[in-house]
């Protein structure tokens, strides 16, 4: 059984038909590139399964259960996650604290709690070992690489048990060797048995960390295979209307 | 010797001693400690405990603010209501007290002024999207106006009934011998302290200074909590109001006049970084402790009154270099 199913999803805003009939499958530790020019529908698509918007037609089935979401916390509460393109870090708090915001852990009784600053440190330093990430709690991020940045967002989706992590173009602004750390952080969460959804311009790396790739053209779903019988010049011709479907 | 990814992760970058003396706020407690020793010995009546009471007393009211002030400008905010919002409560307590009620319905009525205005900057800040700037810039036109109204812009010096329990709130000196608006102060310095360190309001508070959008996003009550830094900015100018009522005997309708300006250079001098994400209410104290170390030593070292807002001026710009400098080193 599929983790996440989209049966038939579509979404307009007035006249305009941003995602049009889409159905697809997510399935538990399988990396899925999701590509396709500006405007084609990713962004739309992914913000419906974070709960961002509502689908105009369609239905989301998670674990075979019917998923209705109104606001984004109704996600997170699915086990749906989302790393934003921007990350949403505050440059000025710790890594730590960055990645409970809004969750932080208390200790005390009732009214009275106070933030639990070692158990936050133990817990963050906990997740980033997982990742295998060099990424040290007490760190203001304001003073981290790209690489780092993008570790701390990702531990944030692993402070729940995650189920499905949707990342924005986690690659897009930083350096070679940072998306190298990326694309290693995303083979991490697969090995755990998460569904990631990678939404990326870039091939390389799409074709060295998916699993399978889909490819949305003006608001439609026009491929949907696994990388191995793919090749970036066939996706290159999709996502540019050279290839009609595939 | 190789170090495993644990040790990195365990690794603490700063030693105690970098993380202090990388901080503005460290400096100006040692400029406010060498000034001090200066003046005890340039001039014989800086030391003595007369003068000494007189400073601590004078430091409270600019720092009590300058708590609440700080707390805004972690958020990114500013608030320029204060020192009409302090003048309009004095007036309140004055006013209610001088119709014969008692001292505990005085100070009830100046604090729930104080909370409506605080609410009404909060709000419109928070819910409507207006700048800080521009609604407290109204709201200091508009409480220094219905301070004038509540008054009729006379001079109040009856607080009726409890007219001498008022005074010796604020100008008496009930533990040993430390001004009673200092106790104040020293006890909301403490409180302001714990609730940005320990608190889950106060990790907000951060957060929302340093990228509101990502606190947004992450579930933090972004609104409510900037309601509740205007509301805390304006109770604090309120609490200092009572005091000062209290210490000076009398309300007139022009005290606290400009009194934002020199809170904000407080809340600045000690560390608060106007553009959100940095500030500490111990810094606040040490800002406002600079200000008047210098006001005084001014008057004592007979230097023309009139060079007071360079010093003060040159004060606040040196304190914000030292910050320039070390973020240029480290962009580098």
């Amino acid at each position: 059984m599929a983790l996440l199913e989209l049966a038939s999803i579509s979404k307009h805003f007035g006249a305009i038909q941003a995602v049009n009939d889409v159905s697809l499958s997510l399935e538990a530790g399988e990396v899925t590139g999701l590509m396709g020019d500006n405007g084609a529908g990713k962004s739309t698509l992914v913000k419906m399964i974070a709960g961002n918007f509502r689908p105009s037609h369609g239905a989301m089935r998670l674990e075979g259960t019917e998923l209705v979401m109104h606001r984004p916390v109704d996600a997170r509460r699915h086990g749906i996650e989302i790393v934003h393109q921007d990350l949403a870090l505050c440059d000025n708090l710790t890594a730590a604290a960055n990645v409970f915001l809004g969750r932080e852990l208390r200790v005390g009784v009732g009214p009275f709690r106070i933030l639990d600053y070692a158990s936050m440190y133990k817990r963050a330093g906990q997740i980033f070992a997982e990742l295998k990430s060099e990424t040290r709690p007490r760190d203001l991020v304001k003073q981290m690489s790209g690489g780092q940045r993008q570790a701390v967002a990702i531990a944030r989706t692993m402070l729940s048990k995650a189920k499905i992590v949707l990342m924005d173009e986690p690659t897009a602004a930083i350096s070679v060797r940072q998306v190298a750390e990326v694309l290693n952080l995303i083979r991490h969460l697969r090995d755990q048995g998460l569904a990631v959804v990678l939404i990326s311009h870039r091939m390389p790396d799409v074709f060295s960390v998916a699993d399978r790739v889909i490819v949305m053209r003006r608001g439609r779903k026009v491929a949907d295979k696994k990388i191995a019988d793919s090749s970036p010049e066939e996706v290159t011709g999709l996502i540019t209307g050279a290839i009609e479907r595939a | 010797m190789t170090t495993t990814l644990d040790q990195t992760i365990e690794q603490k970058q700063h030693t105690w001693l970098t993380s202090i003396t990388s901080n503005q706020t460290f400096w100006v407690v040692i400029a406010v400690i060498l000034a001090c020793i200066f003046l005890s010995f340039a001039t014989e009546s800086f030391a003595t405990s007369k003068n000494l009471y007189n400073i601590t007393r004078n430091v409270t009211f600019v720092a009590i603010i300058a708590l609440g002030m700080t707390l805004v400008i972690i958020t990114g905010g500013i608030d320029l209501s204060v020192g009409s919002v302090l003048c309009l409560c004095s007036m309140v307590l004055a006013v209610t007290m001088n119709a014969g009620y008692s001292l505990e319905i005085g100070i009830l009525a100046s604090l729930g002024t104080a909370i409506i205005v605080g609410l009404f900057n909060g709000i419109l800040i928070a819910y409507l999207g207006f700048p800080p700037f521009v609604v407290t810039l109204g709201m200091l036109s508009l409480a220094r106006s219905l301070a004038m109204v509540a008054s009729n812009n006379t001079v109040v010096f009856q607080f009726g009934p409890d007219h001498d329990l008022l005074l010796a709130l604020g100008g008496g000196a009930w533990l040993f011998g430390i001004a009673n608006p200092v106790l104040y102060m020293i006890a909301l310095a403490l409180l302001t302290g714990f609730v940005l360190r320990w608190t889950r309001f106060g990790r907000h508070v951060f957060a929302i200074g340093g990228n509101e959008h990502a606190a947004t996003l992450t579930g933090v009550p972004v609104r409510p909590i900037k309601v509740a830094v205007y509301v805390i900015s304006a109770l604090s100018a309120g609490i200092a109001g009572i005091i000062q009522t209290g210490w000076l005997g009398a309300v007139t309708t022009n005290i606290g006049a400009g009194m934002e300006l020199q809170v904000i250079a407080a809340a600045v001098i000690g560390g608060a970084n106007l553009a959100g994400g940095v500030g500490t209410a111990f810094g606040a104290l040490v800002g406002a402790a600079l200000i008047e170390v210098i006001r005084n030593s001014l008057g004592l070292l007979g230097i023309n009154a009139f060079w007071q807002g360079t010093f003060i001026g040159g004060a606040i710009i040196l304190a914000v270099l030292f910050d320039r400098i070390r973020n240029l080193r480290q962009s580098q």
